[in-house]
């Protein structure tokens, strides 16, 4: 638990290294200047967070804000790294999962299937993958339709169509994303103890997981290497997320409009990463691998499949039981 | 077709708010939205400077670049309006836009926003000229009956301008000439990328 503890500090120092910058406003150092080609110069020089504003009469205070030109490179960061090489890096992930499903197909149990089932995971464990995973699905799409449905779907369904889908699509976001915040606290309690880099690890990078040849199965724990940085992937990058996400849900209310900028490009980047991986994760699971998917279906795995890519867990829950009929 | 523009000659301003009250009265905008605002910099300071400042209505406009419903769209006088019946409140024009123009009324609670709301240059919306719901949604539209934004006739030392970007421009940059300085066309560098149009820098005065 101490680990736990130690991981969540870390996380929120650097949640509030990260918008330190924007939260505060520090004293002005020098007076705005007078004519417009002084204050757009003067505003390069002004630090996050320092306020570079004037005086406005009105009680809206981020009003005083008289010229924003990031505003521009917000929108060209939104559209170039996010939109442009985010479509393309997620075209990518298909096409290459795609290829390596032509190339290697289904990875098979090599021994066959025994017959004889094995439990891996409990009802509790499946409810909380299956909390996080619909959630994620719901949250995917939804915020997959606000960066590239202008593009994709609105020339399909018209423009009144694909407001209304969006505008729903919004409502959905938001609160799937409470969903999705339980779901990642839960797998944090529940599996982070088999997550630590363990001695089986070395090996296992060392065979490719074995899955690039037919008969190579690295020993593994309850979960092998690929596992637990998929494991870490969710936990780590779905926080910073999840955090991103709570500034854009409260607009302003933690942060300047530097930080509500920061916090939407960094939602975007983060979340069409975290897609890539989870399209991995969700191909090994499901077509990639014969067996695969009963480990998050029934619960049950086949025995020999257990073997294959989790003999050290099979080894030391055998024992287990056997101890325990044994007493 | 004239490109609309607006030009605020800060040497003038007296941050009288004229102009924000009028643009609040004609188009009857609710509480806590303000489509025009006046912003003093170098308060109390050497070099106090007033701008009165509302949406610009950009060459290139960010905010509809970035709308994930592509809610905006460009009038034939260069006007950048919107659709209330689109708009998701997603915030987004907010961040990208460089003058702060987008106000959102508070549609739930916390943060949720409700459809975004801003400065039309008196132009209405996509609804039918001078309809009852277009001024429900967007304000009178005092373009359509041939008037110019009421801010800029409100103002009571003719520091604001609205009109022909040329036309303005040539006022504005008659007057530097007249009086020896100017400060600059406020915002019209961010929003037109055409430089600061006129003026020596103040103390470089024309002999």
């Amino acid at each position: 638990m101490t680990i736990l503890a130690t991981l969540l500090r870390a996380l929120a120092l650097a949640a509030l290294f990260a918008f330190a910058g924007t939260l505060t406003a520090s004293a002005q150092t020098q007076p705005p200047a007078t004519s417009e080609k002084d204050l757009l110069e003067y505003l390069k020089t002004c630090k996050p967070g320092q306020p570079c504003d004037g005086r406005v009469t009105i009680p809206d205070r981020k009003s005083g804000t008289l010229v924003q030109p990031e505003g521009r490179g917000w929108q060209e960061r939104m559209e170039g790294p996010v939109k442009k090489w985010g479509g393309w890096f997620l075209i990518a992930v298909v096409v290459l999962l795609a290829l390596f499903y032509m190339v290697r197909g289904k990875v098979r149990v090599d021994a066959g299937l025994s017959g004889r089932k094995i439990q891996r995971f409990t009802g509790f464990e499946r409810f909380v993958h299956w909390l996080t995973a619909t959630a994620f699905i719901a949250l995917g799409l939804t915020g997959l339709n606000i960066r590239f449905g202008r593009s994709v779907l609105m020339p399909l369904l018209g423009d009144d169509g694909f407001a209304a889908l969006s505008a729903l699509g919004k409502t959905v976001h938001n609160f799937t994303s409470f969903a999705f915040m339980v779901g990642l606290v839960l797998m944090v309690l529940i599996w982070i103890r088999h997550n630590f880099p363990a001695k089986g690890d070395g090996a296992w990078i060392a065979a490719g997981g074995g899955i690039l040849k037919k008969g190579v199965h690295p020993p593994a724990g309850k979960f092998n290497f690929g596992q637990k940085l998929i494991f870490w992937a969710v936990i780590l990058v779905g926080a910073a997320i999840a955090v991103t996400g709570l500034l854009m849900m409260f607009p302003f209310y933690f942060s300047s409009l530097g930080g509500m900028q920061q916090a939407t490009f960094l939602h975007s980047i983060l979340a069409i990463l975290l897609i890539g991986v989870i399209l991995a994760h969700i191909y090994i699971g499901t077509l990639g691998m014969q067996g695969a998917f009963d480990a998050m279906g029934t619960g049950q795995v086949d025995l020999n499949w257990a073997k294959e890519h989790h003999s050290l867990w099979v080894e030391e829950t055998q024992a287990r039981k056997g101890g325990a009929a044994a007493e | 077709m004239a490109r609309m523009k607006f030009l605020c000659d800060s040497d003038r301003c007296i941050e009288c708010n004229a102009c924000v009250t009028a643009c609040k009265n004609e188009h009857e905008v609710p509480w806590g939205i303000n489509r025009r605002r006046v912003v003093t910099i170098n308060d109390g300071k050497p070099g106090e400077k007033s701008i009165s400042m509302a949406c610009m209505h950009c060459t290139d406009a960010p905010c509809a670049a970035v709308c994930p419903v592509d809610c905006f769209y460009k009038t034939d006088d260069g006007v950048v309006l919107h659709s209330k019946d689109l708009c998701i409140g997603c915030g987004y024009c907010f961040y990208a836009c460089p003058f702060g123009a987008p106000q959102y009324p508070q549609a739930g609670n916390f943060g949720s926003r409700g459809k975004m709301d801003k400065c039309t240059f008196c132009a209405g919306g996509p609804e039918a000229d001078g309809s009852a719901e277009e001024f429900e949604k967007y304000g009178t539209n005092r373009l359509a009956e041939g008037k110019l934004p009421l801010c800029a006739e409100m103002c009571s030392t003719k520091a604001l301008l609205a009109g022909d970007g040329d036309i303005i421009a040539s006022i504005y940059q008659e007057r530097v000439t007249k009086r020896g300085y100017g400060s600059g066309a406020w915002g019209w560098a961010t929003a037109y990328k055409t430089g600061i149009q006129a003026g020596p820098a103040p103390g470089e005065r024309k002999g």
